[in-house]
């Protein structure tokens, strides 16, 4: 079954950092909404500085799978190693692994309460127990890098969404994650204001960090991804390159889905 | 080409606009509004010439009242009886003291209204406060000791209320969490907690407090009453308050919770810093609308006994045979002292909804 497919690194950069261990380790993991199979026998290793794009249609579990990886959602079978540390019902090992794995949500979900600039820098100095001035410079830094400097002050609620999400990424960056998760960042966004968000990812990845990113952004899975994952009824259907996926897709149901977001 | 902006028509603007489009629109209307104009111009100057103009102001004997009893509201009596409804029968001799826990207590109420004082030293100034208030009112450390029964009028009614909002306000903040806890056994106790307390009247838990109490403890062992009312009353307003924090939290979105997990913040940082922040504002007027019920609802602890300052208006004229008579100016005086406390509340809360609604919005 193409659900247990190999689990090996696709890319020779993927292979080349596997050495220094995995970033993201899945095996045999099942999840149940109630009586709902959402999550069936996933297996997913992520090497180090892999970036990988989750794609399927609405409903395939995508998001729950990442959801799964800072336990958002907690899982019923299998197991989820990240960064060496297994997801277990232990709070200690999830505030760790959550500390290390930021997370870019669809709706943004900034502290409305909170100014641009104490969003971002609210985790590092409860958390990570930085001081004050040591937070400010790196969320400065930050939001310099997702070119949004000149917004620190102001609250979410003044800023476009655009502006909001790369808000978001620069809040994630800001506890300096050795993983980032996306779950379907620009699917909330006026069109306009998506290659913004693109943008800031691409340069994201160049910089050579491991990403997971839900999105339906066949442009940016061409451009960053090291593999693209296939998605369908909660399985794993179809793992490969970009080039070889989007061009000769393997299964029935990829071709089908292809089809249908490639002709809009 | 862009369309020009015109004025609104003549006919729109101004006063006599205004008077057209709200009070002469229609027929209706317009007799509606006439036959209101009516009724104010028969009720409204008698009234006034009761309240106003016929009174008798200022320290007079109660002869001046009698001779304009009927068209005169004799306001002589709050001069008369002002210690009394004051400060009940506490020391005559030492009753500057309750003056100044009055103060004290307004004091506190004011400091922690400013948001400036939103900060963990804010509990430092209460400690103060507390300790301020019961040395006044009960003495010791140089000041002659007066015990609680002879504690009376407005520092009771303000003692009630103020140290009732101050400690039921977390005590419902913690319930209301508690409701929502992901840990079967603190939720169910504050489920049964809350149903169980909002579900019988304040009257009969302030009866248990002060009668059924004394019963279950041992031999020789005395509570406070007034303690007992306090407690009593704390327990049950916190009830009401956490149902009011408990519609904010379920108005926070979802997503600010995942977002403070997915940073890593443990459940006490993310409560207290993303989740409680959004939720009291959303709160604020179910619970500020608990605390005028509470400063009202101080009145009550006359069944057990305590002078409060509605018992202590009442009593003042109700011992005077010669000022009996002009109770209903005593009530009328005690109304717009509650009513002062509780508007000062409603208007607070409405200019703390303005405030925080201007800081995020455009």
């Amino acid at each position: 079954m193409s659900a247990s497919a190999p689990a090996a690194p696709v890319t020779a950069a993927a292979a080349a950092s596997a050495g220094s261990g995995l970033a993201v380790e899945i095996r045999g993991l099942n999840k149940w909404f109630g009586e709902f199979h959402v999550l069936k026998n996933i297996d997913l290793t992520v090497g180090r500085g892999e970036r990988i794009v989750v794609c399927g249609p609405s409903g395939s579990g995508k998001s729950t799978l990442i959801r799964c990886i800072n336990r958002l959602e907690q899982h019923q079978q299998g197991s989820i190693v990240v960064n060496g540390v297994e997801l277990t019902d232990n709070l200690k090992n999830i505030d760790q692994v959550r500390s290390n794995v930021g997370m870019v949500f669809q709706h943004f979900n900034l502290f409305p309460h909170l100014t641009v600039l104490d969003n971002c820098t609210l985790a590092p100095i409860w958390v990570r127990k930085q001081s004050k001035a040591q937070a400010e410079a790196t969320a400065m830094k930050f939001l310099e890098r997702v070119r949004i400097r000149e917004q620190a002050p102001k609250y979410p609620g003044q800023l476009s969404g655009g502006q909001q999400q790369r808000v978001a990424i620069a809040r994630a960056l800001c506890m300096n994650p050795s993983i980032m998760l996306f779950d379907e960042p620009t699917s909330a966004l006026d069109p306009e204001m998506v290659k913004e968000v693109l943008d800031t990812m691409v340069d994201l990845a160049r910089e050579g960090m491991t990403m997971l990113c839900v999105t339906h952004e066949m442009g940016f899975a061409r451009a960053v991804a090291d593999r693209v994952i296939f998605m369908d009824q909660g399985e794993i259907v179809e793992q490969n390159t970009p080039e070889a996926f989007f061009s000769n897709p393997q299964n029935e149901r990829s071709r089908q889905f292809l089809s249908q977001i490639l002709d809009r | 080409m862009s369309t020009l902006a015109l004025p609104q028509p003549a006919s729109a603007r101004g006063a006599l606009g205004w008077l057209r489009a709200n009070l002469f629109s229609t027929p209706t209307n317009s007799a509606l509004t006439i036959l209101t104009l009516a009724l104010l111009a028969w009720v409204v100057p008698p009234m006034f010439n009761w309240l106003f103009f016929d009174a008798v102001w200022g320290r007079q004997p109660v002869a001046a009242c009698d001779a304009v009893r009927g068209h005169g509201a004799c306001w002589a009596v709050v001069w008369e009886k002002f210690r009394f409804m004051m400060f009940g029968v506490y020391p005559f001799d030492q009753q500057w003291r309750p003056a100044l826990a009055i103060v004290v207590l307004v004091g506190l109420l004011v400091v922690s209204a400013i948001r400036w004082f939103w900060r963990p030293a804010l509990a430092l100034i209460w400690i103060a406060g507390i300790a301020a208030t019961f040395w006044l009112m009960g003495g010791g450390l140089g000041l002659t000791p007066v015990r609680t029964e002879q504690w009376g009028g407005l520092p009771v009614t303000l003692i009630l209320a103020i140290f009732g909002i101050g400690f039921a306000f977390p005590l419902g903040v913690l319930l209301a969490l508690g409701r929502r806890s992901q840990l079967p056994i603190i939720r169910s106790f504050s489920v049964i907690y809350i149903e169980v307390v909002r579900g019988v009247p304040l009257i009969t838990v302030l009866f248990m407090a002060s009668v059924m109490f004394a019963l279950f403890l041992p031999e020789g062992m005395r509570i406070d009453q007034l303690l007992r009312a306090q407690v009593a009353i704390i327990l049950f307003v916190a009830a009401y308050l956490a149902e009011a924090v408990r519609g904010g939290l379920q108005a926070v979105p979802k997503g600010q919770y995942e977002a403070a997990e997915a940073l890593g913040l443990p459940y006490w940082k993310m409560m207290g810093l993303i989740i409680l922040p959004q939720a009291l504002k959303i709160s604020i007027p179910p619970i500020v609308n608990s605390f005028i019920s509470l400063f009202k609802d101080t009145s009550l602890v006359v069944i057990i006994a305590i002078y409060d300052f509605a018992y202590a208006v009442k009593r003042s004229v109700e011992t005077d045979f010669a000022w009996k008579k002009y109770f209903i100016e005593a009530f009328l005086f005690s109304i717009v002292v509650y009513w002062i406390f509780c508007y000062a509340m409603s208007k607070y809360s409405q200019r703390l909804e303005r405030e925080f609604a201007k800081g995020e919005h455009r």
